[in-house]
């Protein structure tokens, strides 16, 4: 099958030619398929952000090519501008792009530079707004008035709005309390659940990505150092702490009870599964 | 996009030029401008020319870097050159159209003039590449202490400039962030007639409002949580040392500044 995206051997170096020249990826190259979850992570100045700025055409590559579906994004201004719907971008923290007088505006901003007619704005409105957990109550507020929280999400429904074919992520639950974590993850789940599209989720949180993703690509300074299901990267805990990561509270407890003789299954990145294992554990020494 | 303004940044460096003391960098700069408002003939221009090559040469900032900055101004440079092209008058007729003249003179100054400008611009803004924002306004407010009893308020305006350039590069940094996000949202900044584009410069200004207003509070709540109350009895971490390398730019500076009016009194 053919990947939505795929991005060969590429490069970004920022202020070339000046002393604070960077190189913040470097040959990278992955294909990322339709309907998949994708999960980033890594160190702080790993190369994520810079890495998602290119799904979606807002940083050109210097060497290399990205395509969307077969076809080189940035071959013309006009698909570069286009690719802009079908990889919707949600950047972190994405409250401080509200500017729009009243909710309903600001969420309705993304398709009405679609130029879409006001009744299929009005009905993605709605259904956004529905995916990202904002009551219509709040339509006529203005977005600056409201909580942290509450923006975030409007942010969220902006892109959403769009009904892209991809929507990535880059860290949106950054400086929430865990409820609000929670419920923004629970929203992602279900929107994806609903609509199958494509989703990468930038994250620090281990917990959180090993519980949604179905894949998950490590960067380490610049490059992807690991590529593969929660199972294959977190069996690699050393390798994950040498780049400055972490591994998920529940694979850290499951090796600590290795350590101590306990026989508990190698592949363990949740709670639930880490409940199960123990479960089990017991009754088998009950049976004995 | 917006990368390319280098107005007030500084690039980190160890040379000569970045070590020497920012009041004597400040002083130079006045006597560097006031040499180049005295050079007059293609002598002393050659000889400015050759002091502010050197200069940057010897505080290894780049001429593409210096280049650059002269961006913002091109248009005023280009002005200047056409208007002194076309209105100075002179005996040497070149070429003569409808209403304008150019004359030798013309050309002359019109040169002049646009070699001065760039001259001005890249020599001042080689002061804010090789001196930190701080040891800048740090400069400065030692520079206008004796202002203090005039009750000027030297500290209160050094510490708001400080801050001023602190954020140029945040706000830059914001404005890019924004623009990516409305850009991220289909917004288009790159086409359309010029009433439209500045429309769409609204959803970048507003969030840029709100996060400078939102950051100027947070900053004065940190000050004031830190007991900041303004220049009384503040002492220094840096204090500034005057060294001999010092004196001995500022006496450079001076005998450059004494010999442009010297060439001037001879007529070149």
């Amino acid at each position: 099958m053919e990947p939505v995206i795929e991005l060969q051997n590429v490069t970004h170096v920022y202020s070339k030619g000046t002393p604070f020249e960077k190189t913040a990826i470097d040959r990278v190259s992955v294909r990322i398929e339709r309907g998949q979850f994708v999960g980033l992570i890594g160190h702080t100045g790993s190369g994520k952000s810079t890495f998602i700025q290119h799904l979606n055409g807002l940083l050109r590559p210097d060497e290399g090519q990205v395509r969307f579906e077969g076809r080189d994004i940035h071959a013309s201004k006009k698909s570069a501008h286009e690719i802009r719907f079908h990889v919707g971008l949600v950047f972190q923290y994405p409250e401080y792009q509200l500017f729009e007088e009243t909710v309903y505006q600001d969420i309705a901003f993304g398709p009405k530079n679609m130029r879409l007619p006001a009744d299929e704005i009005d009905r993605r409105v709605q259904e956004a707004a529905q995916f990202a957990g904002v009551p219509e109550s709040l339509f006529s507020c203005s977005p600056l008035e409201l909580s942290g929280g509450q923006k975030r999400r409007i942010a969220i429904a902006g892109v959403i709005a769009m009904r892209p074919d991809v929507l990535v992520l880059d860290e949106p639950t950054a400086g929430l309390d865990p409820a609000g974590c929670q419920s923004i993850l629970e929203n992602l789940c279900a929107y994806r659940a609903q609509t199958g599209s494509t989703v990468v989720l930038v994250s620090h949180s281990m917990d959180a990505v090993a519980r949604i993703a179905e894949r998950l690509i490590v960067f380490d300074q610049g490059h992807i150092v690991m590529d593969g299901t929660p199972d294959e990267v977190f069996s690699r805990p050393g390798e994950l702490e040498r780049i400055g990561l972490s591994v998920p509270a529940a694979t850290k407890i499951a090796m600590c009870l290795r350590e101590l003789g306990v026989p508990v299954p190698g592949s363990i990145y949740t709670t639930e599964q880490l409940t199960d294992a123990l479960v089990t554990l017991k009754g088998e020494a009950d049976a004995c | 996009m917006l990368k390319n303004i280098t107005l007030g940044q500084y690039f980190p460096g160890n040379t000569i030029v970045h070590r020497l003391d920012p009041r004597t960098k400040l002083i130079l700069v006045i006597v560097y401008i006031a040499a180049l408002f005295t050079a007059y003939s293609y002598v002393s221009y050659a000889l400015m020319l050759v002091v502010l090559a050197s200069c940057m040469a010897l505080s290894a900032i780049r001429p593409a870097t210096a280049f650059r900055g002269l961006k913002p101004v091109l248009l005023i440079v280009v002005l200047t050159a056409v208007l002194n092209l076309l209105y100075t008058g002179g005996t040497h007729v070149i070429v003569k159209f409808w209403v304008f003249t150019i004359t030798w003179e013309g050309v002359r100054r019109a040169v002049f003039m646009v070699l001065r400008i760039m001259m001005l611009i890249t020599g001042t803004f080689l002061l804010t590449y090789t001196t930190s924002p701080v040891a800048l306004t740090d400069g400065l407010e030692l520079l206008l202490d004796p202002l203090k009893k005039l009750r000027v308020p030297v500290h209160e305006i050094s510490m708001m400039m400080s801050m001023a350039l602190r954020f140029i590069p945040t706000l830059i940094e914001e404005t890019d962030k924004i623009i990516s996000a409305q850009k991220a949202r289909g917004a288009d900044f790159e086409t359309g007639s010029l009433i439209q584009r500045a429309k769409a410069l609204l959803p970048v200004l507003v969030p840029l409002f709100v996060s400078a207003f939102r950051r100027a509070d947070e900053l004065a709540v940190a000050m004031e949580s830190r007991c900041y109350h303004g220049g009384e009895g503040r002492t220094r971490m840096n204090r500034l040392v005057w060294h001999r390398r010092d004196t001995a730019a500022l006496l450079l500076g001076l005998a450059l500044l004494a010999g442009m009016i010297v060439l001037r009194r001879f007529g070149l």
